[in-house]
């Protein structure tokens, strides 16, 4: 369950004359109660939905009001909270950090006590169910796009998170790439906040959050937030 | 309620706090920023990886130069600058460390404990430090007007190349190269525009980066 | 510099494994704190040792020691090269103008360290090296330098020198598309602040995952 109260945030930008630092907010308050299983944020590109995802595991935190998951405060607890909360990033390039796919996993792995012997044996197992299997010592940079995408959501999953955050994690994939992720984050078990510029996807989700100009403006059902959110953007079939 | 942030969490100190016209006139919150360890590593760890590459690309052939001059202490330098004194050298020290394991990562990809038993020796253990002094110097200035930003950057660079990376270096090549004091300065000093020229490098460039990112000048940890 | 000159002159990243030649000798099998030990005595000997008796002595144990690791010749011959010609020039400028036995001595001494450096290098492989400076390291956990980040910094240093070559080649093609590859700023002033945003982005993403909290 995630749970804002008036999380708000802002941010410093830049520096104005004199060293002065000037305050913006990206994130006006937000209120509510998340506990539908798949829920979406949908928006145009700069008003705040990587901002509101990065409230959830505790990456941004919020400069008024308070953010929890699963009654764990994330200014707080920051630390336990992103034990619960995965987070795939658009561009995997930068989320997977050791130098080859097995290895990668394995650092996931490394907070789970497991025995080295055991954490190489589930990371090989992990990379066996996203069709990688055979690409575990093959160096990270030498991976297609896609197939980091995939990596750094295994690597996300072998942990197994409580709830998963993924901030558009199709957006550098072509269309097949696309499906698989697509496929494979719609059968998780997982509470899922997926942020997304993909209108059908977000339409076949339990809720959706529609996010303009650093405010959510519309919070319930996806058919009618999609159909705001193309109002919004004046873009109609 | 009222909670205590975690020790990671730090309120930045505000300069100005605007008031936002949505909110009735209200002053805005102050952001609270994460200060994280993780984001250090990574910071050290890239930058170790960029003076390594720096080191491998081709040298630049500049005209009314003899030498070329390799870009290894232009990374080194802009590491010290960019991520200051402590995370500036440990990042130089990681490089170091990783070559001297044998990974190719020194100038022409080349790697290993052999470095070790070269003349040039010096020059490599007073990177670290040169880094450090340089982001050090550039933290003290950092509250000069801007436009006084790549003059100062110059000046901590040319501060660690002639007070630490020149003596040391020269000193460990006359002391390998049974030399006399005269004639190793005399060797060194060949080095010595092309180091201007990359310390003006590191100003330009650092002053870029600090433009895209202000934060890098203001919290220096 | 043509064009075409510098693509060919960009060594090529060998990747991970480094500069090991894989091998059962005892030198492979010895452990690489018992090795870098070893070398550390070398390159003392060498700065104590005076004469050019002693000097060539040191020399051709080393050599017995390099013999015995089995390594091919011509590797071994291609690391030397470097420090061959300086040890040459060094060694004529130095017998002009101090006489032959400070000439023998100096040369011999900088090839004994570099043939011991290469040897303990192409013997013993890179990650195993690493440990042993990680375990070396563990102390330092006292002033708030756990192992465990060690490590992960090696690794993350390791698995970002292909990133940012690549990065440095996209940057360079970005700058001949507009006209500018010969501006020094045009290359390295994106090439830095890439740099740093990858850093930025690998922190959060390192935070998301729980490791360095
Ligand atoms: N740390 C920060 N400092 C200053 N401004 C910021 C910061 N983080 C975000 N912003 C600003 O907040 C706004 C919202 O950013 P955010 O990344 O949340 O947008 P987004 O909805 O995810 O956009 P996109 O679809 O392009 O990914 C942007 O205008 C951005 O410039
Ligand atoms: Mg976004």
């Amino acid at each position: 369950m995630i749970e804002l109260a008036g999380a708000t945030v802002t941010a410093y930008t830049g520096t104005g004359h004199g060293g002065q630092q000037e305050i913006l907010t990206i994130l006006h308050p937000v209120t509510c109660t998340l506990v539908e299983q798949r829920v979406a944020v949908i928006g145009a590109n700069g008003s705040g939905k990587s901002t509101l995802a990065r409230l959830v595991n505790g990456l941004v935190l919020p400069s008024a009001g308070t953010v929890t998951v699963n009654g764990l405060d994330t200014l707080t607890h920051g630390a336990a909270v992103r034990r619960q909360v995965g987070f795939v990033f658009t561009d995997p390039d930068a989320q997977l950090v050791m130098p080859t796919a097995v290895e990668d996993i394995g650092l996931s792995l490394h907070r789970l006590d497991l025995s080295a012997a055991e954490r190489d044996e589930r990371a090989r197992a992990a990379l066996a169910r996203f069709g990688l299997g055979d690409r575990a010592e093959v160096p990270v940079h030498a991976l297609s796009g896609g197939q980091k995408q995939l990596l750094a959501l295994a690597g996300v999953l072998a942990t197994e998170p409580a709830v998963l955050v993924c901030d558009e994690p199709t957006t550098l994939l072509d269309l097949r790439w696309r499906s698989t992720v697509d496929t494979l984050l719609e059968g998780l078990d997982q509470q899922v906040l997926l942020v997304t510029h993909d209108l059908e996807a977000a339409a076949r989700a339990d809720r959706v959050l529609v996010v303009d100009e650093a405010r959510v403006v519309f919070d319930g059902d996806p058919r009618q937030g999609v159909a705001t959110y193309r109002d919004l953007m004046a873009v109609h079939r | 309620m009222p909670v205590a942030p975690e020790n990671d969490a730090v309120p930045a100190a505000a300069s100005r706090v605007p008031v936002d016209p949505d909110a009735g006139g209200r002053a805005l919150p102050v952001p609270v920023l994460r200060s994280s360890a993780a984001t250090d590593v990574a910071l050290i760890a890239t930058f170790a990886a960029f003076v390594a590459v720096c080191a491998l690309l081709p040298s630049i052939a500049v005209p009314n130069l003899a030498v070329p001059i390799t870009l290894q202490t232009f990374g080194v330098m802009l590491a010290g600058v960019v991520l200051g004194p402590r995370r500036g050298s440990l990042a130089v020290l990681l490089y170091l460390a990783v070559g001297l394991a044998g990974l190719p990562v020194f100038a022409q990809g080349t790697g290993g404990l052999a470095v070790l038993g070269k003349p040039s020796l010096g020059y490599l253990l007073a990177f670290p430090l040169a880094a450090g002094l340089a982001g050090l110097l550039v933290g003290r200035a950092r509250s000069l007007p801007t436009r006084w930003l790549p003059v100062a950057i110059f000046g901590a660079c040319a501060a660690g190349s002639l007070l630490l990376t020149h003596p040391i270096g020269i000193s460990v090549m006359g002391a390998r190269l049974g030399m006399g004091v005269q004639e190793a300065i005399a060797a060194g000093a060949t080095f010595l525009p092309g180091d201007v020229l990359k310390n003006v490098l590191v100003a330009v460039v650092a002053t870029a980066v600090f433009r895209a990112f202000p934060d890098l000048l203001q919290r220096r940890p | 510099m043509s064009r075409r000159q510098d693509r060919h002159q960009r060594p090529a990243w060998s990747g991970p494994l480094g500069l090991y030649a894989s091998g059962t000798t005892w030198l492979h099998r010895l452990g690489p704190g018992a090795k870098s030990v070893g070398l550390a005595v070398v390159g003392l000997l060498v700065l104590v040792v005076r004469g050019p008796w002693g000097a060539v002595l040191l020399l051709a144990a080393v050599t017995v020691a390099a013999a015995s690791a089995g390594l091919r010749r011509r590797n071994v011959l291609r690391s030397l090269l470097p420090i061959l010609v300086t040890a040459g020039v060094v060694g004529l400028y130095q017998w002009w103008q101090r006489g032959p036995a400070i000439a023998v001595e100096v040369a011999a001494g900088l090839v004994t360290v570099v043939l011991a450096a290469c040897v303990v290098t192409a013997t013993t492989r890179s990650d195993h090296l690493l440990d042993a400076l990680g375990r070396a390291l563990a102390p330092l956990r006292h002033v708030g330098l756990p192992p465990r980040t060690v490590a992960l910094s090696v690794a993350l240093m390791i698995r970002s020198v292909p990133a940012l070559l690549a990065t440095a080649g996209q940057v360079r093609d970005a700058a001949r598309a507009r006209g500018l590859e010969r501006s020094p700023r045009a290359l390295l002033v994106p090439a830095a602040v890439r740099t740093v945003a990858r850093a930025r982005s690998t922190g959060e993403a390192l935070a998301a995952r729980g490791l360095g909290d």
